[in-house]
């Protein structure tokens, strides 16, 4: 952590990831990990420039009243229920011009998905302008981890966002084991990194089984819901937890990989590698179908864009590799990379990693170390930044722990940072055109609610 | 042995007169239509999503106990809540509730749609859907399993359990 002073935190350079408050200074994190501070004036601070600081500095507002001088985004965040009871406004939506017409979708959606309020509006068919309304999953669960030791709290951190539980339990994890100095056995590393390419693989698997559904290809569709599901069940032969909740613990794993588990894996792995390419092939016969929903590689850059969304858009940054954490650090990672930035090439990149989470699963099986598998905690005092990366890009934690209890928290899911380019990418398509554009993007609501 | 009779007589609320009546009407054309579930996510952290989706993939297929989603709360018999109830959610809720045509079934899956799960203690939580609405069953895991999912809807509508 570097103290700047407001002035220097205002034009501090460098690609922003997330910015946070706590009672005392505000905190901004850059890639690819560069935590800087200053102090709160009044319980005010410069506003940044960055276009993705807009989402944060509305939540600081929302949750701990910290105003951004000179911000032009003053909606709430996630506070939209004081709007209801009128004691504070929810800013009408922009208004639609002269042969234009609005179109108001959710909180409750057709499908079995998260609850999100878009506002469209509309020129014919096409989608002029996304306004999109968060806060309906708002749980606090930021305030229901401070006052927690890390091991108690880790399962709130399991369940900012359900389908990357591994992910944020690992980057919390991290930034307890960060903060505490607290070294983890080598298995325990392994076992988390196995936990974390299963979750990928099972996700992009869900996903592109959607999206199948989406453009009616119901053979892909099928075959990926199957594979999904035959990952959850390998996951819950050896880990216990079909989407593997509360396993990745601060100091280690609360339980070590099942006898039969291995073998549950390597017999899934080896059927999902036979039937990659097929699908491959299968979803290139549809590219066409797939051509909408652009994001242009200067705006996924513009907000530091992560996971396959990025990659898709030409960002090719991956936090296992930068700022890296072990054991991936030894691991020779392949990072696909797209340039077109449309569903078609967030499906490509998508099945990409796909096979290479399949290839560093082999390996991380092969060369199980045989250690011990957690360490307790101590309690100690301290701050700390943690990160992993999700199926949808790098997931930041900070935490700082005095005498063993969490004292505050944040916690940055990459969806906070993919919504406002899912808002650009549905004025590229038809309002038709929507729901496949979500799901090849599929940002946590949860995860961004907090 | 017991505590899983006893479980599912504490879980399994019985549902009313009216309902139970349309529920073995359904039953006696037991494949002939398929009674219609709307899904609300009412503050969830995504996990319950997942595992509702799982109940239609080609191993678990909920379609062969005579269940399917619906987009439309019109063409719906039974509300499944997932989530806290958040206070955010609370109205949307209610408002899915009214657009669906009488009797409706409600359930709540998933520990906090049960009581609010390990979400409990937040302020920001009303504590499960009992909070917003009678509930007829609840389906208590984090998350639930889609066995454990058909296994509760389906031993509600009295059908038979799965093997
Ligand atoms: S019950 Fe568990 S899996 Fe379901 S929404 Fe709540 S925390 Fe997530």
């Amino acid at each position: 952590m570097r103290l700047l002073s407001p002035k220097q935190f205002q034009t501090h350079p460098g690609k922003f990831i997330a910015l946070w408050a706590d009672l005392t200074h505000v905190h901004a994190l850059y890639q690819p990990g560069d935590w800087v501070s200053a102090p709160l004036a009044g319980n005010t601070y410069p506003a940044l420039p960055a276009p993705g600081a807009a989402w944060f500095q509305r939540l600081a507002q929302d949750t701990l009243g910290c105003t951004a001088l000179g911000t032009t985004d003053t909606r709430p965040a996630i506070e939209q229920w004081r709007a209801q009871d009128g004691t504070a406004a929810w800013p009408e939506f922009a208004k639609p011009e002269e042969g234009q017409h609005a179109l108001a979708l959710g909180p409750v959606h057709g499908a079995i998905t998260e609850p999100g309020y878009f506002r469209f509006t509309l020129r014919g068919e096409r989608v002029h302008r996304l306004e999109t309304r968060l806060g309906y999953a708002h749980k606090s669960t930021l305030g229901l981890i401070r006052g927690k030791s890390p091991r108690l709290a880790a399962r709130f951190a399991a369940r900012i966002s359900g389908d990357a539980t591994v992910a944020h339990s690992l980057a919390f994890a991290h930034a307890a084991e960060s903060a505490l100095g607290l070294p983890v056995p080598a298995r325990a590393v392994h076992l988390r990194a196995i936990m974390a390419e299963l979750e990928r693989l099972a996700n992009h698997a869900g996903d592109l089984a959607a999206i199948a559904r989406i453009i009616g290809s119901a053979l892909p569709e099928s075959r990926l819901a199957l594979a999904r599901e035959h990952l959850c069940k390998a996951a819950h032969a050896a880990f216990g937890h079909r989407l593997m909740m509360d396993i990745v613990i601060p100091g280690g794993i609360a339980g070590d990989l099942r006898s039969g588990g291995m073998a549950a894996l390597h017999a899934t792995l080896i059927a999902l590698e036979h039937e990659l390419p097929g699908l491959t092939h299968m979803f290139e016969d549809v590219q066409d179908h797939l051509a909408t929903g652009t994001i242009p590689p200067a705006l996924a850059a513009a907000f530091c864009a992560g996971g396959f969304t990025g990659r898709a858009s030409g960002q090719p940054e991956d936090s296992r590799v930068t700022p890296g954490y072990a054991p991936y650090t030894d691991l020779n990672l392949h990072i696909p990379l797209a340039h077109t930035g449309d569903v078609a090439a967030r499906t490509r990149i998508r099945l990409a990693e796909m096979s290479d989470s399949i290839r560093l699963l082999h390996s991380l099986l092969a060369g199980l170390p045989d250690t011990a598998i957690a360490i307790a905690p101590p309690s100690g005092t301290g701050a700390g930044l943690g990160v992993a990366e999700s199926f949808r890009g790098p997931v930041w934690h900070w935490l700082r722990i005095e005498s063993g209890a969490i004292a505050d928290v944040f916690i940055a899911d990459p969806s906070t940072l993919h919504f406002p380019l899912l808002e650009h990418a549905a004025t590229t398509g038809n309002l038709a055109d929507f729901p496949l554009i979500l799901q090849s993007i599929n940002p946590s609501h949860s995860g961004v609610d907090l | 042995m017991l505590w899983k009779t006893l479980a599912r007589n504490l879980l399994t609320r019985p549902a009313n007169p009216a309902l139970r009546a349309k529920l073995a009407r359904a039953s006696t054309k037991k494949f002939g239509r398929a009674l219609r579930i709307r899904h609300v996510a009412a503050g969830s952290c995504n996990g319950c999503e997942l595992e509702l989706h799982a109940t239609q993939n080609l191993i678990h297929d909920l379609t062969q106990y005579g269940l399917r989603f619906t987009p439309s709360p019109r063409h719906a018999d039974i509300l499944l809540i997932t989530g806290v109830a958040g206070r955010n959610m609370l109205e949307a809720v209610r408002q899915t509730r009214a657009a669906m045509p009488d009797p409706v079934l409600v359930v709540a899956m998933g520990d906090c749609a049960v009581d609010g799960g390990v979400f409990k203690t937040s302020p920001m939580v009303s504590g499960g859907g009992d909070a917003i609405l009678p509930v007829d069953l609840v389906i208590p895991g984090c998350p639930p399993t889609p066995a454990q999912i058909i296994e509760g809807l389906v031993g509600l509508l009295g059908q038979h359990p799965i093997r």
